[in-house]
């Protein structure tokens, strides 16, 4: 019988206050793309970390193609076969695509010899790359690609790639399959770790499944349903969304050619994005992350307060506001409220308790507010809190628990919650289920879309298509600064989304635009 | 093997036990030191520690020392918190100085004869006006220009070094002063606590504003903006709290408090301004502000401790004859055990068995 390519037994792993791996066993078989599914912190990228040699396990043994090895630091990982690709990428952006592959190897080689290396092994696998482009002009599908080349130029027994598709379009994720296919055939395994089941089911042949630092199912994913699989990830089956057709009333937020330049170098200009959200209904806006959201939420909150005059209005009841350069405080007067994607340092206070943090958007808990603002009541906030905690079902340690102490998921629901209490006219939220266990995940989602049915227009900007089409009634995608138009969810397909994605979403337009522009020019 | 292991929470006994084990600490070297000066250490600690509280007068003279501090540290710990970072508290602390003292010159040399108690509410507000108009230096150019508060409030005290300099060898020099850099000597002074004693009314002041400030800061609106804007300005931003407005009211109230220190110093025991009006108060109490934990009674009882280190440091220098730099140096080993002892707060020490 042949030894698997790599084999693991028993680890157990343990951080002070959690045990991040429990006689966690696993095997690799050779060419084998492996997937190593689980919610956040189930375990996973400890897990990697310890192959990686990136960590070292409390107890249990690992081999390598049946040699007892256990690498002491990455260094040692990588002169066993084992390559990783992260999912933040260590590129620099002013060098080469060459010149940042060389960085990580060994003196002795010319820059000249890399850069044919790079060439040819891009060849081999179609990855298609220059290697002479500097890594800021590249899109990030090709930055991962620079990062895979890397791995690949080692040439890895192991490749581990960690949740590879979180920063591509749904056609960059199939090329990417292509080349993973490809390595698999030619004998190299491959560790897979993602928390998207149709991901896993459509490329790996093996999965093993994590939960609570524990493993608690190998299978193959292919004769496996989401539902089975997702059962396996969090024990139970998350529940159905509830969506009810709502007729959306007069708009809310309506804003107009906002065009604003980039606030720090590495950001994105914002050019002409004009959009509009109606009371009662949920829109959505699609796109890679780093296209201009981040911009977009600054200047739709009121961080951001330098948007051109009159291309964000707000209309509740009978004001219809110019609010493009006011304030947060402001905007929420007008009933704006909005969940930003750092729930901790923006959202909440790290250091502070829960019921402090209720001050950052709420204000009930303020009287007499001529003299130094106003008096803290520091019961009606608790009360405030408490209230807060029970209806959205926050495990906290109370009111008084310190936000850094909650999970993220628990963090999330509860400064939703903090928002939705508020009776928003209009609610913003970017990336809600970021890092969120499933379960509380499709708690947020169901809590959005009864907001929406009391009235409240919703926006939600996310990077997980799945949940825009399961939750919005239109969308928009986000582009490199741009807008796309809207498009009604049961008109949009995930393929057409997709191409939007990468900016394409007015070919005719584009043409037409073209002409003219060439017209001129003769003229 | 001794390990250093991060907490899953920050221990709330070593966030105040740091302190006393610092101070055990620190007591401990300096003991070591006065051995090492081939000094008795019995009889130099007694100095350090026991003379500074030996009888009506010594106390009094410890806690107005204090005072001073606690003023200058209390301004200091609310703009620390709000993560502006004024280092230049000797300087606020010498512009209150010459306001005040400037007042009192004025109102000497034009006879009006006014009584202490009238004497006093003048001397707080020219000494907090100065120090704050000092302050406002380093607020508007870090508004305008963004420059860098630390370096430019830290620059200004040895502006205001050199203004004090220039005032007294020139324009406000005692005519009848026998060329002395001196101002006339002021024919009134801020109330005395206590007839036959330095220490005056303005040790009350800083009691009252210190629970001021606790108020202020753990009940207010404004107090809580400022302390987000410090711990979060992500969150500050996103709340919608004015970053401008933390930097203003942060730099103008430590200027104030730091000017009002000064103004008591001069118009109090001093009684004249001389170019030697501070003996470091405003730098001190930056020590001041980070071993009282940044809390507005631990800036008071943290007073108390570093004033007792001036004043042993002099007391060492008369009686067994050890150099003046002795005062700084253990105000040194103080921080820095300090600082060692924090890391207690967020980490523990684990024995672990040699791999």
């Amino acid at each position: 019988m042949i030894s698997p390519r790599l084999q693991l037994a028993g680890i157990t792993k343990a951080y002070p206050g959690v045990v991040a791996n429990r006689d966690v066993s696993l095997r690799v078989e050779p060419g084998e793309i492996h997937a190593v599914l689980g919610e956040n912190g189930a375990g996973k990228s400890t897990l990697m970390k310890i192959i990686y040699g990136a960590a070292q396990p409390d107890s249990g043994s690992m081999a390598v193609d049946g040699v007892p090895a256990l690498p002491g630091n990455p260094q040692a990982a990588r002169a066993l076969g084992i390559s990783m690709v992260f999912q933040h990428f260590s590129l620099f952006d002013t060098l080469t695509v060459a010149e940042n592959v060389w960085l990580g190897l060994s003196k002795s080689e010319t820059l000249a010899s890399v850069t044919q290396r790079v060439a040819d092994t891009a060849q081999a696998y179609g990855l298609d790359i220059d290697p002479a482009r500097h890594v800021h002009s590249l899109s990030v599908g090709q930055m991962q690609r620079v990062e895979i080349i890397r791995a690949l130029l080692t040439h890895p027994k192991i490749l581990i790639l960690d949740e590879p598709t979180s920063v591509l379009t749904p056609q960059a994720v199939d090329k990417l399959f292509v080349v993973l296919r490809q390595l698999s055939a030619s004998g190299c395994s491959i560790l897979y770790i993602s928390h998207k089941l149709h991901e896993i089911r459509a490329l790996c042949t093996a999965c093993t499944v994590l939960r609570g630092g524990v493993v608690t199912g190998v299978c193959n994913p292919a004769e496996e349903s989401n539902a089975s699989l997702s059962r396996l990830m969090i024990g139970k089956e998350p529940p159905a969304l509830q969506r009810s057709p709502v007729k959306p009333g007069a708009a809310v937020l309506k804003v107009t050619a906002l065009s604003l330049p980039r606030e720090d170098q590495f950001g994105c200009d914002l050019e002409a994005i004009t959009l509009s959200v109606c009371a009662g209904e949920v829109v959505g806006i699609a796109g890679v992350s780093g296209n201009g959201q981040k911009e977009l939420m600054l200047a739709l909150s009121g961080e951001n307060p330098h948007a051109p005059a009159g291309s964000i209005r707000m209309k509740n009841g009978a004001t219809d506001a110019d609010v493009s350069c006011s304030g947060p405080i402001e905007r929420r007067k007008l009933g704006l409220h909005f969940v930003p994607e750092e729930r901790l340092g923006r959202g909440a206070v790290p250091a502070h308790s829960l019921s402090l943090n209720m001050l950052l958007t709420r204000s009930e808990a303020l009287s007499s507010r001529g003299l130094a603002g106003g008096w803290i009541s520091m019961r009606a906030l608790s009360k405030q809190a408490q209230k807060i905690i029970e209806r959205f079902g926050v495990n906290a340690g109370g009111p008084q628990a310190l936000a850094k102490s909650l999970s993220g998921g628990n963090l999330q629901k509860f400064i939703m919650g903090r928002e939705i209490d508020a009776q928003p006219k209009l609610l913003i939220v970017s990336q809600p289920t970021w890092g969120v266990d499933v379960g509380a995940a499709a708690q947020i989602r169901s809590e959005l879309l009864a907001l929406a049915a009391q009235g409240c227009a919703v926006l939600v900007v996310s990077e997980e298509i799945d949940e825009l089409f399961e939750i919005s009634s239109r969308l928009y995608v986000i582009s490199k600064g741009r807008l796309s138009p809207s498009i009604d969810r049961n008109d949009a397909t995930v393929e057409q989304i997709g191409l939007w994605m990468s900016g394409l979403w007015d070919a005719d337009q584009t043409q037409a635009q073209l002409q003219s522009e060439a017209s001129h020019a003769a003229a | 093997m001794l390990q250093l292991e991060a907490r899953p929470q920050a221990s709330s006994f070593w966030r105040y036990a740091s302190p006393v084990a610092a101070l055990a600490i620190t007591l401990l070297l300096s003991a070591l030191l006065f051995v090492a000066l081939g000094k008795d250490p019995v009889r130099g600690l007694q100095i350090f520690l026991i003379e500074p509280f030996n009888g009506t007068r010594a106390i009094t003279e410890l806690a107005l020392k204090s005072t001073a501090l606690a003023l200058c540290a209390l301004g200091l710990a609310l703009c620390f918190r709000s993560n502006v970072w004024n280092i230049g508290a000797e300087g606020q602390f010498l512009a209150g100085g010459m306001a005040a003292g400037g007042a009192a010159m004025w109102l000497t040399m034009e006879k009006t004869g006014i009584s202490n108690w009238a004497f006093f509410p003048i001397a707080t507000i020219a000494g907090a006006l100065g120090g704050a108009a000092w302050a406002s230096i380093t607020a508007v150019l870090k508004d305008r220009f963004n420059a860098s508060e630390i370096l430019v409030s830290l620059m200004l005290v040895y502006v205001a070094n050199l203004l004090l300099s220039y005032l007294v060898f020139g324009p406000w020099k005692d005519p009848k002063g026998f060329n002395f850099p001196q101002t006339v000597t002021f024919n009134m002074a801020i109330p005395r606590l206590m007839a036959g004693f330095r220490l005056h009314w303005g040790a009350v002041v800083a009691l009252l504003l210190a629970l001021t400030m606790w108020v202020f800061m753990s009940r207010t609106f404004k107090g809580y903006q400022l302390q987000v804007s410090g711990q979060a300005p992500a969150a500050s931003r996103y709340a919608g709290f004015s970053a401008r407005s933390t930097l203003w009211t942060c730099m103008l109230t430590s200027g104030a408090f730091a000017g009002v220190a000064g103004a008591y110093e001069v118009t109090g025991p001093m009684g004249q301004l001389t170019p030697y009006v501070s003996v470091g108060y405003g730098f001190t109490a930056i020590i001041v502000a980070f071993v009282g934990r940044l809390h507005p009674v631990g800036c008071v009882a943290a007073s108390v401790l570093l004033s007792m280190f001036l004043i042993g440091g002099q007391l060492a220098q008369s009686r067994i004859g050890l150099p003046a730099a002795l005062t700084g140096l253990f105000q040194g080993i103080l921080l820095f055990s300090l600082l060692a002892c924090d890391t207690l707060i967020n980490h523990r020490i684990r024995l672990k068995a040699a791999k």
